[in-house]
């Protein structure tokens, strides 16, 4: 079964002559447990594929379907759930609401996802050790490592328990000890069966990975 | 989510930056209480005008003499004690009290004071004039008929005098006349320039006899019936007095009538003007408030469209994500305009530049409504602006 369907794809900025194509026609699918990554320089559109996954953004045109459903067809509340539910994302530059606990931030997609006070912070302190941060979890991010803002953000992508995890170059701030660290959790989820997606310009960060995919110029090849 | 959770969220995100909270609190602290303050400024000073007036006492008028360059009428234009009796034939008029006026030394044992205003009157002026004896009495009648040298002390007087002694029975000279000290008048309060308090009443004929001479009195205070009356008597006293001088051309009347209701009514137009004044000064401090709490709502908002970002990519719905802010902006806007209302009623009851304010209940209802208006809109517009964006575009937000 296909999680990710992507079909022709294209996504531009700008109008007139001045359009930029970030995606230019972009086809490809991903299997439930599949553990992929996606590779290419700088504004390769790869950051913009993910995103379009993600349903954070939407395609110029194409369809793209998530566990077989057109997402262009889901209304604003039902865009909502499928993020709160079916996906967890890593961002990069982690994205933790500042002044507030790691684990209020961990909290915060079951809160949104409406469980009960007490169950929620059982389940987050769950996904927090099991990122190694239990003994972390009333700091705030500023109180944090880089390493361990991001163990944060994939306990956060974690605790609904989302089929796929979307992980944007989540090393890609860290020293070599916090992203073995990082890699080695995406590698135990994967082994549970996640579905993972993440993008990295590092060759050893997609040897992780059973597939990889290489994206130039808005195009795979 | 309930909504319970959503405030716990809400007071979660007022709490999380405390400076930026308070901030906002102060501005519109500040901004609330500021027009509340200003208007019970100008509504005091307006009530502390109309108070003193009222003192005065509103259904007098007064009779000045003088003769202006053109009254030649050929007959005598002096106010005499005549023209004063002859004024008691008019039916609206209550009481006429005749005043000798001059200025004077006043001396005992050694303490010298001098008064501007030794009146020589009748018993029936203080009455007219809003003047309470406080302690002993004023004279009597028979005081005037045999010019007994009897004086009533103004307040402001008597301490003058008489600091650590008791005023009454002492006997004080008045440019060398000795006088013995029945009454003190109750203190009026200061009014501008002239101070009421400093003055010394005695019988007419005494003030006469000792001090003045014989001449032509100064001016007459007239009692009306009632305040409704003043008019009515006013143009009874103005028939007598152009009959009794043979005034033929009234332009140049050789005699002024002062009418205390209609002074206090000028005054009282003049307050009233520098409420309104006061109240549009007050506006453009709202304006200017307003403004600021705008500025500052839509600061602390767009500044956490990133935060809004990483909430829509968290699954937040988007109407969980206005009712949070919706909150946040009510419970800054509330907190801040009622403490504005406490500073600006806390502050009323001292006295600012020597005006004792007096809120107006409205202005703390225009200046919180539309304080907790501004901060609602400007809190939860640019929150429903960055909510409505898709969660990338929110979140690549700078």
């Amino acid at each position: 079964m296909k999680v990710i369907e992507v079909n022709d794809i294209t996504k531009t900025y700008g109008e007139g002559e001045a359009t930029v194509y970030a995606l230019a026609g972009v086809t490809t699918s991903v299997a439930q447990g599949e553990y992929v990554a996606i590779m290419g320089s700088s504004g390769s559109g790869k950051s913009t594929l993910m995103h379009i996954i993600g349903c954070l953004d939407v395609p110029t045109s194409g369809t793209y379907r998530l566990d077989g459903v057109d997402v262009s067809e889901l209304n604003e509340t039902q865009l909502a759930l499928v993020r709160n539910r079916r996906i967890g994302f890593v961002f990069q530059s982690f994205n933790l609401i500042p002044r507030t606990s790691a684990l209020a931030n961990v909290e915060l997609p079951l809160a949104y996802a409406g469980v009960k006070p007490k169950q929620r912070k059982e389940r987050a302190m769950a996904a927090l050790d099991l990122v190694g941060l239990g003994d972390r979890a009333e700091h705030d991010p500023n109180q944090l490592s880089g390493g361990q803002q991001q163990r944060v953000a994939i306990a956060r992508a974690l605790v609904t328990e989302p089929a796929l995890l979307l992980a944007d170059e989540p090393t890609g701030n860290l020293d070599s000890r916090s992203t073995s660290e990082i890699l080695s959790i995406l590698d135990n989820l994967n082994a549970d069966g996640r579905t993972i997606v993440l993008i990295t310009h590092e060759n050893d960060v997609a040897a992780h990975a059973h597939r990889v995919i290489h994206l130039l110029d808005g195009r795979i090849v | 989510m309930s909504l319970w959770e959503v405030f716990k969220f809400a007071l979660r995100g007022v709490g999380a930056n405390k400076l930026r909270s308070g901030l906002t609190m102060l501005g519109i602290l500040i901004g609330v209480g500021a027009v509340i303050l200003l208007v019970a400024v100008g509504n005091g000073s307006a009530k502390a005008v109309e108070k003193s007036l009222q003192a005065l006492g509103t259904n007098t008028l007064t009779v000045q003499g003088g003769r202006t360059a053109n009254a030649r009428t050929g007959y005598s234009t002096d106010l005499t004690l005549d023209v004063a009796e002859a004024l008691k034939a008019a039916p609206d008029v209550k009481s006429v009290s005749p005043v000798v006026q001059s200025s004077q030394t006043l001396t005992y044992e050694g303490t010298e004071h001098s008064v501007q205003q030794v009146i020589g009157t009748y018993p029936s002026y203080f009455e007219a004039s809003n003047s309470v004896v406080e302690t002993g009495s004023a004279f009597a009648p028979e005081d005037v008929d045999q010019a007994s040298r009897v004086i009533v002390l103004g307040s402001t007087t008597a301490t003058e005098l008489f600091p650590e002694t008791d005023p009454i029975g002492k006997q004080v000279g008045v440019g060398g006349q000795i006088f013995t000290v029945v009454g003190v008048l109750k203190a009026k309060g200061s009014i501008g320039l002239a101070n009421p308090d400093d003055v010394a009443i005695a019988p007419l004929s005494a003030v006469q006899r000792a001090l003045t001479g014989y001449g032509p009195i100064n001016s007459i205070l007239i009692e009306a019936i009632s305040a409704d009356a003043v008019n009515v008597a006013q143009a009874e006293v103005t028939a007598i007095l152009n009959e009794r001088m043979h005034v033929t051309n009234t332009a140049s009347a050789p005699y002024t009538i002062r009418n205390a209701s209609q002074l206090l009514e000028t005054r009282t137009a003049t307050a009233e003007t520098f409420t309104v004044l006061l109240g549009a000064v007050a506006a453009i401090s709202l304006l200017v408030g307003g403004i600021g709490i705008t500025n500052i709502m839509m600061v602390t908002v767009t500044e956490r469209t990133r935060e809004i970002g990483i909430r829509k990519a968290l699954g937040a719905p988007r109407r969980v994500i206005l009712t949070q802010f919706l909150i946040e902006a009510t419970l800054l806007s509330l907190i801040g305009g009622g403490l504005g209302v406490a500073a600006a009623l806390l502050g009323a009851n001292f006295k600012i530049v020597g005006i004792q304010p007096v809120v107006v209940p409205s202005s703390i209802a225009l200046a919180l409504g539309v304080s907790v208006a501004i901060g609602l809109f400007f809190g939860s517009y640019p929150a429903s602006r960055a909510a409505a964006l898709r969660p990338i575009d929110a979140l690549r937000y700078e």
